[in-house]
Parts: C-alpha cells; sequence; structure tokens
C-alpha cells in the first residue's frame, strides 16, 4: 500500500479528536481507507488509458501483421525504436500541437463539451468495474472495485446511454449535414444494441441473482462438479456471445462503424482536429477496453483463476500451494488484465478480418436477429431455473 | 459531505430546471432538463434508492431525452415556420395547469413529511423489495401498463408504416 504516505495531506477536515497523536501508526490506519480508495481510482485510470494507448499502437501493428506488411516503425528517439511502440508519444505529441479547429457556423460551446462528455462517461463506467477480489489484510478489508454499487450493472447501462450525448452533440455542433448524420447513426447504433445488450444481461443476473459485478465475480469462483469453474460462460453461453457482439457494436468500429463510415460520410467528427479529434479517437479505445472488461467481468470469471482460493491455490486433486494474501491479489489483479488484453487483442482481430455492414443490415441484425434470440434466452434461462429448483 | 452533496445537487436541479423554460435555444433546454435529471437522480441515490436513480438516469436522462434532442436536432425549432401564435394559447392552458399542480404539491409535501413516509424499502437498496410488491401486490397494474406500453408501440408501428 505504497500512496499511503504520499496522500496524507488530502485528508479530511474532521480530525478524530480522542486519538491524541502518540502513535502515528494509529493515524495512518484512520485515512487508509481514503488512500486505497485514492489509489484504486490512480491505478485502474492509468491501467484503462496505458491499454488505450498501446492500443492505439497496436490498431497499426496488428494490422499490418495481418495484412503482411511492416507497419508503424519509423517514430525514433536516438535511433531506438522499439517495434514503433514510439508512435504513441510521436501521435499525442501530433495531436496536441495540432490547430485546434471550431466550424464558424458550428456551436463553439457544444463543440468543445461534446468530446468531453464522451470520454468521460466512458471512463466513469470502470467505476463499478471489479478488478480484483476482496483481501483482508490485517484490520484492512480491501475491495479491488473502486465503487461496489448494488445495482452496478444498471449503473453500467446508465452511463452507457449517457455517452451517446458526447457523439450526437459532435455531430450536430459541428454545422456539417455529414457529421449530423454521423451522430444520429451512432445514437442510432448504440441505443439499438444497449437494448440487445440488456436484455442479454438478464439472463446473467436471473443466474447470479444479484446486480452487483463484484457479487458476480465471487460466484464465478465456484465449482460445478467440484472440478469445472463456474464462469458466465458456461451458464449462458448464448448470452454471452450476443453480449460480445452488442458490446462490438458499442464500440463503433468495424463491422459496427456505420457512423463513422470512412469511406462514406466519415462521421460526427468530420469537424473536429487536434486532441479534441483524439478524444473521440481514444474514447472509441476507452470502449473497446470496457467491451473486454465486461466481457471478462460478466463470462469469463473476471479476476478469478480457477481452484485460487483467498489462501492459495487447491487444486481438485487434492494438490495445494498456500500463498500470502499479497501474491494472491497480484495474480489476480494480474489475470484480470491479462483477460482484458486477450479480449482487445480479439477485438483488434475482428476488426481486421470481417467487412462492414451497411446501416439497414445493421439495423435488420440488432432488431430481428439478436433481440428476439436475446428475449429467448431470457426465457429458457427462466425455464432451466425453475426445472432445477424443482 | 452529504449535506454538500444534496445541496449541490438540488441547485443544480433548480438551475437546471429554470434553464429549460427560460431558456430560447430549444437543444440547450434539452440539455438543462437532462442535467436537471441527473441530479434528481443522485438525490435518489443518497435516498439510499439506487434503482429507482439508475432508472431515472437510463430511461429519461438516456433514452428519452435523445429522442428529445433528435426532434430538436432535425426539425430546428429556431426556424420561421415555428414561430406561430400557438405559444399564447399554450399559455392561456399551461398556467392554470402549473396552478393546479403547485396547490397539489403545497398539499401533498406536508402530508409526507420532511423525512419521508416509510422509507424501510428504500433503505435497502430498492431492487428487491421493488420485484417483490411489483410482482405481488401490484401484479395486475403492472401487467396492464406492460399491455399499455405494448399497444403504444404496435400503434408507433402502424402510424410509421402507414404509406397513404
Amino acid at each position: 500500500m505504497k500512496p499511503l504516505v504520499s496522500t496524507a495531506p488530502l485528508r479530511p477536515l474532521k480530525l478524530p479528536q480522542k486519538h491524541e497523536v502518540t502513535d502515528t501508526q494509529v493515524d495512518i490506519m484512520e485515512y487508509a481507507p481514503y488512500a486505497i480508495d485514492i489509489g484504486k481510482v490512480l491505478f485502474l485510470f492509468s491501467a484503462v488509458m496505458g491499454i488505450a494507448a498501446i492500443l492505439t499502437w497496436m490498431e497499426r501493428k496488428q494490422s499490418a501483421v495481418m495484412q503482411d506488411r511492416i507497419g508503424a516503425n519509423r517514430a525514433d528517439i536516438f535511433g531506438f525504436r522499439i517495434l514503433g511502440l514510439f508512435h504513441i508519444i510521436a501521435d499525442s505529441v501530433k495531436m496536441f500541437t495540432k490547430e485546434d479547429f471550431v466550424p464558424a457556423q458550428g456551436n463553439h460551446f457544444l463543440h468543445t463539451l461534446a468530446p468531453m462528455l464522451s470520454m468521460f462517461f466512458a471512463l466513469l463506467t470502470f467505476a463499478v468495474v471489479p478488478f480484483g477480489g476482496i483481501y483482508q489484510f490485517g484490520d484492512l478489508n480491501v475491495s479491488l472495485q473502486i465503487f461496489d454499487l448494488n445495482v452496478g450493472l444498471l449503473f453500467l447501462f446508465a452511463m452507457m446511454s449517457m455517452g451517446i450525448y458526447g457523439f450526437v452533440l459532435g455531430g450536430w455542433a459541428s454545422a456539417n449535414n455529414f457529421a449530423l448524420l454521423g451522430g444520429i447513426r451512432a445514437s442510432g447504433q448504440m441505443i439499438s444494441y444497449e437494448i440487445t445488450m440488456g436484455a442479454t444481461v438478464i439472463g446473467t443476473i436471473m443466474v447470479y441473482g444479484t446486480l452487483s459485478l463484484q457479487e458476480m465475480n465471487l460466484a464465478q469462483g465456484e465449482l460445478l462438479w467440484g472440478w469445472i469453474p463456474l464462469w458466465g460462460v458456461l451458464l449462458q453461453p448464448v448470452g454471452c456471445i450476443l453480449f460480445i457482439v452488442a458490446s462490438l457494436a458499442e464500440t463503433k468500429r468495424v463491422p459496427f462503424d456505420v457512423p463513422e463510415g470512412e469511406s462514406e460520410i466519415i462521421g460526427y467528427f468530420v469537424e473536429y482536429s487536434g486532441m479534441r479529434f483524439g478524444m473521440f479517437f481514444l474514447t472509441d479505445f476507452i470502449e473497446t477496453v470496457l467491451a473486454a472488461a465486461l466481457t471478462t467481468t460478466l463470462f469469463f470469471g473476471g479476476w478469478q483463476i480457477p481452484y485460487l482460493y483467498s489462501e492459495g491455490f487447491l487444486f481438485p486433486w487434492g494438490w495445494s500451494l498456500e500463498l500470502s494474501p499479497i501474491i494472491v491479489m497480484l495474480l489476480q489483479v494480474g489475470a484480470f488484465m491479462s483477460k482484458i488484453s486477450f479480449f482487445c487483442f480479439t477485438f483488434l482481430l475482428i476488426r481486421w478480418t470481417l467487412p462492414r455492414f451497411r446501416w439497414d443490415q445493421l439495423m435488420r441484425l440488432g432488431w430481428t436477429i439478436m433481440l428476439p434470440i436475446s428475449i429467448l434466452n431470457i426465457v429458457v434461462t427462466g425455464l432451466v431455473i425453475l426445472i432445477l429448483d424443482r | 459531505m452529504e449535506e454538500l452533496v444534496f445541496y449541490l445537487c438540488a441547485a443544480v436541479a433548480i438551475v437546471a430546471a429554470l434553464t429549460v423554460i427560460v431558456q430560447r435555444s430549444a437543444v440547450y433546454s434539452a440539455l438543462a432538463l437532462i442535467a436537471c435529471f441527473c441530479s434528481v437522480a443522485i438525490l435518489f441515490f443518497q435516498l439510499g434508492a439506487e434503482f429507482i436513480a439508475a432508472i431515472q438516469v437510463i430511461v429519461y436522462a438516456g433514452a428519452i431525452m435523445v429522442l428529445f434532442l433528435f426532434v430538436v436536432m432535425l426539425i430546428d425549432p429556431e426556424s420561421d415556420a415555428f414561430a406561430s401564435n400557438r405559444l399564447k394559447k399554450l399559455t392561456i392552458t399551461a398556467v392554470p395547469l402549473a396552478a393546479i399542480l403547485g396547490l397539489l404539491l403545497l398539499w401533498a409535501v406536508p402530508a409526507v413529511g420532511p423525512n419521508g413516509s416509510d422509507s424501510s424499502h428504500a433503505a435497502t437498496g430498492g431492487i428487491e423489495p421493488l420485484a417483490r410488491s411489483l410482482f405481488s401486490d401490484y401484479l395486475l397494474p403492472f401487467e396492464v401498463t406492460s399491455i399499455l406500453i405494448l399497444v403504444a408501440v404496435l400503434g408507433a408501428m402502424v402510424l410509421a408504416k402507414r404509406t397513404d
């Protein structure tokens, strides 16, 4: 718990008067929860932004490998190129120093507000995503989730539906018909697929009987017949596929890139330049990380490693390995991050493999194929739960 | 801290609600209404009604207001076509209605009391007691409402698909 000391000036004004400051250890323990909260926020924020930044490089490099090219490799510092990773820095320097253009006919205030809104709500969604379990360090109980909301799943959808405003306003405030069309397409697509996503997740809620993401993750640590980990993908296979497709649609990238449509309308950010465009650009990647994080959390055990419990490994065939809570914590956070990275990789793979949908195909897929299947999924899940309970 | 958040959100809600009426630009009005909904959602959350807070944001601030914003953006209400005398007629009906609503609130708010009539349901987070009473005590109204919404959806479909 390194941030303990550094965050001491941030303590609230109400000092506990009954403890005379004789023992500094006690004093620090009083404020440890605040320090841990700040540490969790800083960790998750930098992890998400870090993965999103690396994804901008991955996007170029992975597509290059898939298309038998070399890809970004020119940016260097003193001749060192490390696979073109310096392109992340070069890109951001370019974005920040470019002219920040606002169309003369556009609405200056909303044009500025729009990218902030879209990025803000995309980042805020991570507040309910658990990136680790609940650990006991002495008297301290640490739950590695920024905010354990008992309606966490609904909070997630609330933030997603608010995120739409960034794209709609960006499209409208640009005073450009292509941008407006892009904004409207973006919101139409996101609303349609949010409905499918919501209907899909209901099956998961029914299985676990909770809306809290941390409780869902704890439930995914249990074993079926003593050896199969009860991950969401086993309990809700159809829901898992539907959820992945819907969350890919939420990221607005190929094959669901109708709002952007590089070859036709360019999209809601056509009148954006500099870092404001960069924020829209980064939001897409943050949403990719979010899609990966949610898929992991809901269907692939989140931070759970099979057979790893709070005291250490305990294999069904009798082997066991005791580990200290710190090691368990690091392993589980690492597992969560690796799962996210894997899904980000897979999503990029999908993005560079499939051609894009046309507007009507996209709507037909959402409303006439995915939504009925997801509703059917609810009915079947309900029936199975009813039969198993008998 | 909690009081600070309460007064902040209450102030934002009131200012935003006033902005909805006073603001001449329809887009800003719609945005102010979204801000108002969101701050009211935070107030719900502070009362322990987390489910209601989330639904407030998803349904009102998210879904419904997006449609409002669509209409406002696509038809451009600031143009001359909409600057008619309808506003005066609306004012004549709106003032008595607002007066009636105000009187009802004056009568209803003291009846509930400052601490709410029964906060035991809200204190438990909301979703389980809500679901239980929705599917037992209020089953009939709930199902009737669902059918009403279904009829509304079908009606909208029929109107939209009409070709003549």
